[in-house]
């Protein structure tokens, strides 16, 4: 009794095509299964394995290694005086981000329809408890950072302290297209199969193994209208400072291109969530 | 208006399904028509309109027009067959999904338990999993925290609330479940069907349970094909049919009439045939000839049974009654109790067994029916063909309901003449 004690008076109508007023309130009331739902999600993320967390450092690990070699050692791509391992890894990490994001997030909805089909809560709720897992890893990987960093001895500039805003630029950016995905793979099994192909596609579209200074210059804004351009770039000139200028107007339009992602996420997930029941 | 909690108005659910019609004897054909499907399914996409890879579309209304109130505090069954739209009726009122027409108006907190264990995760231990599962239901952790010791008690795990549910058996794994869920605090409860796990023991004490629950001045929504759970629990009933809401009143008429609408309605599944003979269908018939699903216990049993033969000597029907947990506890042969064999020539036979009244306890039945050749070698079996249930079942004078689930069998015995005490000499004590 006294659960339901707190619970607003207003009277629940449940109608066809009703936008549900109370829908963020709700949101805010489940804040606790969203965070249990990452909680399981990061529980059992390493169950049953040989090597267990080290997986965490393993992964991003091997792949700035891999990424060093054929960008730095193979094709010789200037790092503009920067040690390459920690430019690539500066970029990495953003990258990561994403794709973790924008992965889980998208078959989120799918690998919990059983939630979905037998209890109600905000669906928002699915998609957005990834984003918890991510950043957990985000940190393990930071981590690495750190101590390449030491390795290398680079010494960060003051705009380090701007880094936790560039991780919340990068959620926003990876949150839009999740949700989108997330909705339309519950719509279109097929997409399923799109995800995979799109991160693989973006990580060589994204500045992650090479400066984006080695875009031509007239070039460059249009490059940017990838908004994962200008979210690695900032990273990157928050890690290593001045030897990887940030872009302004390029940034600028990355911004506006997140806002859009993030407003299409939203909506189209709020507009497809009522039907989920129907189509899973 | 104050005590209504639930006004539902001209509810409807229509569902589109697709079907795969057509059958191209040309891949030319195929090849032409895959490219169209390309073309319109990729507009539909882009429109949002969804399409998957079916081809014609069908509505169907799996509710149509459902009006109905209820008030605070009551405890209303919704009965019906299989598709007749409960579920779709209880995932509506749980926000599940949303109607396609009408409007509903509720005033409370609705939990819904659809299903018990919904988000158990295999590898977390059980002690998580109720933490889990609470979250899900809607329960905050501190609710969990101040129940857990309750919850696991209530389940009988405690020795194994540390081990990861994948280790349990079957029976504990339903029962930590149900114990979750029991534990709920819910000013509208809606429930389906969830009484359908663990052993006997164990229903019974849900049962309690939810009585409990409904007791307490919640207002209770109940889904179940277990018929006697549902006259024991509730007083209201709801029958719906072919998704429209057919009968609204007390929990008794409104089995009557949903036992009555059986005949018309059955959804007969195909029982496949025998070598020499083939059961067609078989009714358990109430005292006017009409088929039933009750039975009254002291009246007599009578299964009518159609059957079609080769006209093969030898052949005779035997049923074999099986109670709640599956077990047979009674078998009637034709062939050799009462030497009564199949008609010899060929054709489709309609007969009627009446058998003695028996003291059935109130629970669910099921009746085997077979063919054979004088039960030595069987032609046809069909398990379950019949299916009845008994509401109460009242040996004696006094109002006791004498019920399947107190696990003291399933007949009543009665006697043929008084009990009478002689009085005897005091016993030595030499």
């Amino acid at each position: 009794m006294s659960a339901t004690a707190h619970t607003p008076p207003n009277r629940l109508i449940l109608e066809a095509g009703r936008a549900d007023r109370q829908y963020w309130y709700d949101l805010w009331r489940y804040r606790e299964l969203f965070f249990i739902l990452a909680w399981r999600d990061v529980a059992v993320r390493y169950k049953q394995t040989v090597i267990g967390v080290a997986w965490a450092f393993v992964r991003p690990f091997m792949t700035m290694v891999i990424f060093t070699i054929v960008f730095g050692h193979i094709a010789k791509l200037s790092g503009n005086g920067v040690p390459y391992a920690v430019l690539v890894y500066a970029g990495l990490l953003p990258w990561t981000l994403f794709s973790s994001v924008f992965g889980d997030a998208s078959s989120s909805v799918m690998s919990n329809s059983n939630l979905i089909s037998k209890v109600y809560f905000p669906r928002l709720i699915v998609p957005l408890s990834t984003v918890v897992v991510a950043l957990i890893d985000f940190a393990v990987s930071l981590s690495i950072l750190v101590a390449l960093m030491l390795w290398y001895r680079v010494v960060p500039g003051w705009q380090i302290v701007l880094l936790p805003g560039f991780v919340l630029l990068a959620l926003l950016v990876s949150i839009g297209p999740a949700l989108w995905s997330a909705a339309t793979v519950v719509k279109y099994r097929d997409f399923r199969f799109v995800v995979p192909f799109i991160l693989q596609f973006g990580l060589y579209a994204s500045p992650v193994g090479f400066s984006s200074a080695i875009v031509p210059p007239e070039w460059r804004l249009l490059y940017n209208l990838n908004p994962m351009v200008g979210i690695i770039d900032g990273f990157r000139w928050c890690i290593v400072g001045g030897d990887s200028p940030i872009y302004l107007p390029g940034f600028l339009l990355s911004l506006v291109v997140t806002a859009l992602f993030l407003w299409l996420g939203i909506w189209s997930f709020r507009r497809t969530e009522r039907a989920f029941a129907d189509l899973i | 208006m104050t005590d209504t909690v639930i006004h539902a108005e001209g509810v409807g659910k229509k569902f589109i399904i697709g079907h795969r019609v057509e059958q191209h004897a040309l891949f030319r054909d195929a090849m032409v028509n895959g490219v169209r499907r390309f073309f319109s399914m990729g507009k539909s996409v882009l429109k949002g309109s969804g399409g998957i890879a079916g081809d014609e579309f069908e509505e169907f209304w799996a509710l149509r027009d459902v009006n109905f109130e209820i008030k605070r505090g009551e405890l209303v069954s919704i009965i019906g067959h299989n598709g007749a739209g409960k579920s779709t009726l209880l995932k509506i009122l749980s926000r599940i999904t949303e109607p396609t027409a009408g409007r509903i108006e509720i005033d409370g907190r609705v939990t819904s338990l659809l299903e018990v264990g919904t988000g158990f995760h295999p590898e977390l231990t059980g002690r998580e999993n109720v933490f889990l599962n609470g979250a899900i239901l809607g329960m905050t952790r501190v609710e969990v925290r101040r129940r857990f010791d309750e919850i696991v008690a209530f389940a009988g795990v405690e020795k194994f609330i540390d081990t990861p549910v994948k280790r349990y058996s079957v029976g504990m794994y339903a029962r930590l479940a149900f114990a979750v869920a029991a534990h709920l605090e819910a000013e509208i409860l809606v429930i389906d069907e969830v009484l359908a796990v663990g052993d006997a023991e164990f229903q019974a004490r849900c049962l309690d349970r939810m009585s409990e629950v409904a007791n307490s001045g919640r207002t209770v929504l109940f889904v179940s094909h277990n018929l006697a759970a549902v006259t024991a629990l509730t007083r209201r009933a709801l029958v719906l049919r072919a998704g429209q809401l057919t009968f609204d009143g007390p929990v008794q008429a409104a089995l009557s009439h949903y036992t009555s609408s059986l005949g018309k309605s059955a959804q007969r599944l195909h029982w496949g045939r025998g070598g020499d003979s083939t059961l067609i269908s078989a009714d358990l018939l109430d005292e006017t000839g009409k088929p039933t699903e009750r039975f009254v216990p002291g009246t007599p049993l009578s299964v009518r049974v159609v059957v079609e033969t080769t006209g093969m000597p030898g052949l005779c029907i035997e049923l074999t009654m099986r109670d709640e947990l599956n077990l047979p506890i009674a078998f009637y042969s034709a062939g050799i109790f009462n030497h009564v064999s199949l008609p010899t020539e060929i054709g489709r036979f309609e007969c009627t067994i009446t058998l003695e009244p028996m003291l059935l306890a109130a629970g669910q039945y099921a009746i085997d029916v077979a063919t054979s050749f004088t039960n030595v070698h069987a032609d046809h079996v069909v398990d379950n063909a019949v299916r009845f249930f008994v509401e109460t079942c009242s040996p004696g004078k006094i109002s006791f309901n004498f019920r399947q689930s107190l696990g003291t069998g399933s007949l009543a015995m009665t006697l043929t003449k008084p009990i009478e005490f002689k009085p005897l000499p005091a016993a030595s004590t030499s």
